[in-house]
């Protein structure tokens, strides 16, 4: 069996971003839309981490906490926004918010 | 080395098989502990590269307290009727292929790269020193004092905009 080098972090990194880029593209439910953007912020993570191993240095470690903060901000105000949608437009489908569009 | 080797699979299959569920599950609540499971694998996966207090962050944080906001958020806009509806949206065959090509240049350039991101295997000790909580905060603390400073003031505005948001009345 192989060790473990960083492409293997790398490959599973980009199929974990390619799995969250899918879910934002495709799916109607803004709930998990911004679920999508969880896993892509994860995908990020993983590669921060896996190069901050490698080149054993701490500062892909600090960016990948900056990383989880914005997640959280982001997460915080995506669902604020989609309570105020839901009360606004009784829906939470992606498609049927298309008030910009004529 | 082998333990580790078994423990990486593992953990990437959870995290995958995680994030694959979160995207197909038609009902958000099964989406929603999907995607605890994946996010699980990602904290495993940091346990393995030595980075313990992102671990830590990853489970009390993300799975501790995005998750439950997530369920929150499910319970309170009642999707029951949402997950009669159809899932994915029209254009779900253009984004397929777009996600399509942008994985055939990801797979491509990580063949091509692949020996430049062989780098020497450091040393164990030096390894077990890295990620400790000690050196995070010393980073963290010292050189990154002004945008640890910026990323709390970004947390106090995440916290009133999402109370504006939410409020019936202001």
């Amino acid at each position: 069996m192989h060790p473990i080098t960083t492409v293997h972090y790398l490959v599973l990194s980009a199929a974990l971003l390619l799995i969250g880029t899918v879910g934002v593209l495709t799916r109607r439910n803004v709930v998990i839309i911004l679920m999508s953007i969880e896993l892509i912020l994860n995908a990020v993570n993983i590669n921060l981490i896996a190069f901050s191993h490698a080149l054993q240095n701490i500062n892909g470690q600090i960016f990948a906490i900056f990383v989880i903060v914005d997640a959280v901000a982001e997460a915080a105000v995506g669902l604020g926004i989609l309570i105020a949608l839901f009360r606004n437009k009784e829906t939470v489908l992606a498609d049927e918010i298309d008030l910009l569009k004529w | 080395m082998l333990i580790d080797t078994v423990l990486f699979y593992v953990f990437a299959l959870l995290t995958l098989g995680g994030g694959v569920l979160t995207i197909t599950r038609r009902n958000a609540v099964h989406s929603a502990i999907s995607l605890i499971v994946s996010l699980l694998g990602v904290a495993g996966l940091y346990l393995l590269q030595h980075a313990e207090f992102l671990f830590a962050v990853q489970i009390v944080l993300y799975v501790g307290g995005i998750m439950v906001l997530f369920l929150f958020v499910i319970m309170l806009v009642n999707l029951d009727q949402m997950a009669k509806e159809r899932q994915f949206n029209g254009q779900w065959a253009v984004a397929l292929a777009a996600v399509l090509a942008v994985a055939a240049e990801l797979a491509y350039f990580l063949y091509r790269g692949r020996d430049a991101f062989r780098i020497a295997e450091a040393p164990a000790a030096a390894a077990a020193q890295l990620g400790t909580v000690e050196q995070v905060a010393d980073s963290l603390f010292s050189e990154y004092l002004l945008p640890f400073e910026i990323a709390s003031v970004l947390l106090l505005v995440a916290v009133v905009g999402s109370v504006v948001m939410a409020k019936k009345r202001i």
